[in-house]
């Protein structure tokens, strides 16, 4: 099929041109969309996903506001462990450092590791909401019967917008034992 | 747009086509792939329909009557995948092959080998995807739009052989895609500019640039899942640190251009018929090149109208509302073209026009519905509820099927040299357009009243409607194989056709014999 005879454009520059878009959307979908809903997540906080750990911060505690902070469990799936908070609802004065906790039991006949996701709510909560210790920042693992007291510390950034007097702080338990052990496996 | 050339048996070495089996397996002629891609895609069509019987069966009346829950959630995820991927994508890519060339002047596809293989990597697709359904533990039972973690933490084994087979569907896209831009681009005959192209050869210029842009987002997707299943990566795992909305934003952002897909090439059809029948020039011609572009950037940035229950802030919302409903503005400079271009013709209404008068309102109708779902306040009662399927529903059959068999009755002549028979052609349209109407308009009643996607069985009050909705489904089904009838009776024993049987028609494609010749425009044809 080659006709030379004509001054045709080549096939190939488009070709090339069309797969180039193939590849790049490929990497586009890698290393743009996935990082990118990631960050936006983290900065617009829509998700409710806590950051990281953040340092005790030297806040001025506003003695006039006092906020509802809700604590709640849920267990994904039909993960089987006894989890709740130890005490559901605090009064927490912005700028305060406060600590709670949660309890944890593995009633099951079996060793098994959890990993707990935090999400707030109202989402524009996030940014003002740090944590210094959370049990979310690592899997927990629970032998047989094995029950735990898992610690929660946080603060409230006095700079939380007006309109907030309630904040709804949910983890979800779930069950990454299989996960475990093919990373268990792999190490082998 | 005339021309003046008339291909008859030339000079040179042109021969027929090969004898036997090995004609189809070597073939690098576009009308021979051109036609493989018909027949495959309307095998699957049938294969699809067979699951569409088997669902509305089991929803024809309240409780569970012939499959089981798990069964049932198979069906319907397997009928979406092959009508989507095997049945409207193939069919409009077959059509592609078989008129592009011919519409442009060109004696075949830029890229004849690459042509063969996109075709052939299909069958083993499709023969994997629908081998799933022996596997233990069933078929892909996560519905078409295979949402982490359902498809993933939750899948069936069989997962992985819907990865590949969806790797090699999308593969075949791309190829097919890159083949056409090269043809359209670098093919043309002298003369024929960009603006001179008849709209189906440029919704296909821009549907190709689509699938070029948004197939390799689909590939991507999927391979997260392969590697999340099988290689302990966590893209959607919430446990992991990934996120399950990850998927519907990376799944959308390939889907919602995808129905786009399905349905430009289906206005560039309409866009050639509806002149021909109303013996008048195609009413705004260049609008519709511009409508058609427009609607292919909006459907870029309009993908999280599909996922607004899952708690997108406010002002996402209102974006993803707003934009949608620009897409209402091109959409309806080409309904109101269609329609000023029958203003005052003299209009006949031979199968072909019957099938494209019905799109341009069927389709206007899916349209409107689509606009409400549209509104994000008022999605929140209509999501995932059967107000949803029908309006897709609207859009696909009686938009892009029924453009696609009026493309079919159109240019059966021109593929064949025999004409159909006139008065099965309209029985044909007349089952299906009522068939189709009494299957889904009672789905949006359905929706409205609160009957969630999905579900083998159903609260008592939506029990009338239900049985309506399948009465009107088997017959669909059962007049399409009157279709297959008419199309296989026209091959054998229909009456020969002119080389062009339309009055009103233009275009290259019609000053060409019928049947068209193994080799056409082997020598440019002059445009003026």
């Amino acid at each position: 099929m080659s006709d030379a005879d004509n001054a045709r454009p080549s096939h190939t520059r488009i070709i090339v041109m069309m797969v180039s878009v193939v590849f790049g959307m490929l990497a586009f979908v890698f290393v743009g969309l996935v990082p990118m809903y990631n960050l936006i997540c983290e900065w617009t906080g829509i998700t409710g996903r806590t950051n990281e750990a953040s340092l005790v911060q030297d806040f001025k505690v506003d003695e006039q506001r006092s906020i509802k902070v809700q604590f709640l469990a849920i267990n994904n799936a039909d993960m089987p462990w006894e989890f709740r908070p130890t005490v559901k609802t605090i009064t927490a004065k912005p700028g305060e450092v406060v600590q709670v906790s949660y309890f944890a039991k593995n009633a099951t006949p079996r060793d098994m590791t959890a990993q707990a996701i935090p999400s707030l709510s109202p989402f524009e909560v996030t940014p003002y909401f740090h944590k210094t210790e959370c049990f979310c920042f690592n899997q927990q693992p629970l032998s047989a019967g094995e029950d735990v007291e898992m610690a929660l510390v946080f603060q409230i950034d006095p700079d939380l917008p007006a309109w907030i007097q309630t904040i709804s702080l949910t983890y979800t338990l779930f069950d990454v034992s299989s996960e475990q052990k093919t990373a268990a496996l792999t190490v082998q | 747009m005339t021309t003046t050339t008339h291909d008859h048996d030339h000079d040179h070495e042109h021969h027929g086509p090969a004898k036997g089996l090995t004609r189809w397996l070597y073939t690098t002629n576009h009308k021979d792939i051109g036609t493989m891609y018909l027949w495959f895609s309307f095998a699957m069509f049938l294969l699809g329909g067979t699951f569409a019987m088997v669902i509305r069966a089991e929803l024809f009346q309240p409780g569970l009557q012939l499959v089981q829950p798990e069964f049932f959630n198979q069906m319907t995820t397997m009928h979406g995948l092959i009508m989507v991927f095997g049945a409207v994508m193939p069919a409009f890519v077959g059509l592609a092959n078989w008129m592009i060339p011919m519409m442009v002047g060109a004696p075949d596809m830029a890229l004849p080998r690459m042509n063969n293989l996109s075709f052939w990597i299909l069958p083993f697709a499709f023969a994997m995807l629908a081998s799933t359904l022996f596997m233990e533990g069933g078929a892909p039972n996560f519905g078409w739009t295979f949402y982490a973690p359902l498809s993933t933490t939750y899948a069936p084994p069989s997962v992985t052989f819907f990865i590949f087979a969806v790797h090699i569907m999308g593969a075949s896209s791309i190829m097919g895609a890159i083949n056409i831009v090269a043809t359209i681009l670098n093919m043309r005959a002298p003369g024929m500019t960009l603006m001179k192209m008849p709209l189906f050869v440029w919704t296909w210029l821009i549907t190709a640039y689509l699938l070029i842009a948004v197939m390799p987002v689909l590939a991507g997707v999927v391979t997260m899942m392969l590697m999340d299943i099988h290689f302990g990566t966590a893209f959607f795992n919430a446990a992991g640190g990934g996120s399950p909305v990850l998927f519907q934003h990376i799944f959308w952002f390939f889907g919602h251009p995808e129905v786009y897909i399905m349905i430009l090439p289906a206005f560039g059809i309409v866009s050639a018929i509806i002149p021909a029948f109303a013996r008048k020039q195609l009413f705004g011609y260049s609008s519709m090149v511009y409508a058609t572009a427009s609607i292919a950037f909006l459907s870029f940035i309009v993908w999280a109208h599909h996922m607004f229950t899952v708690g997108i802030p406010f002002l996402g919302e209102a974006f993803f509302m707003w934009a949608t409903m620009l897409i209402a503005v091109p959409t309806g400079v080409k309904v109101f073209n269609w329609v000023t271009t029958m203003f005052r013709g003299s209009m006949t209404f031979e199968t072909p026009m019957l099938f494209a008068i019905c799109f341009v309102v069927l389709f206007t109708i899916g349209g409107f519905s689509g606009l409400m779902l549209a509104v994000a306040p008022a999605d929140f009662q209509y999501h995932d509820t059967y107000f949803v399927v029908a309006h897709f529903h609207y859009v696909l059959v009686p938009g892009a099927v029924f453009s696609i068999m009026a493309g079919v009755y159109y240019w059966l002549p021109k593929w064949s040299g025999k004409m159909y028979n006139e008065t099965l052609g309209k029985v044909h349209f007349w089952l299906s357009f009522i068939g189709v109407n009494v299957l889904f308009f009672p789905q949006h009643f359905l929706g409205l009243a609160g009957m969630p996607r999905r579900i083998p069985d159903y609260a008592l009050q939506f029990a009338d409607f239900n049985m309506v909705s399948s009465i009107g489904g088997f017959l669909f089904g059962a007049s399409q194989l009157l279709f297959l009838y008419i199309v296989v009776h026209t091959i054998v024993a229909g009456k020969p056709a002119p080389a062009k049987p339309w009055e009103g028609a233009e275009g290259l494609e019609w000053t060409v014999d019928s049947p068209a010749p193994y080799h056409t425009f082997s020598t440019p044809p002059k445009i003026d």
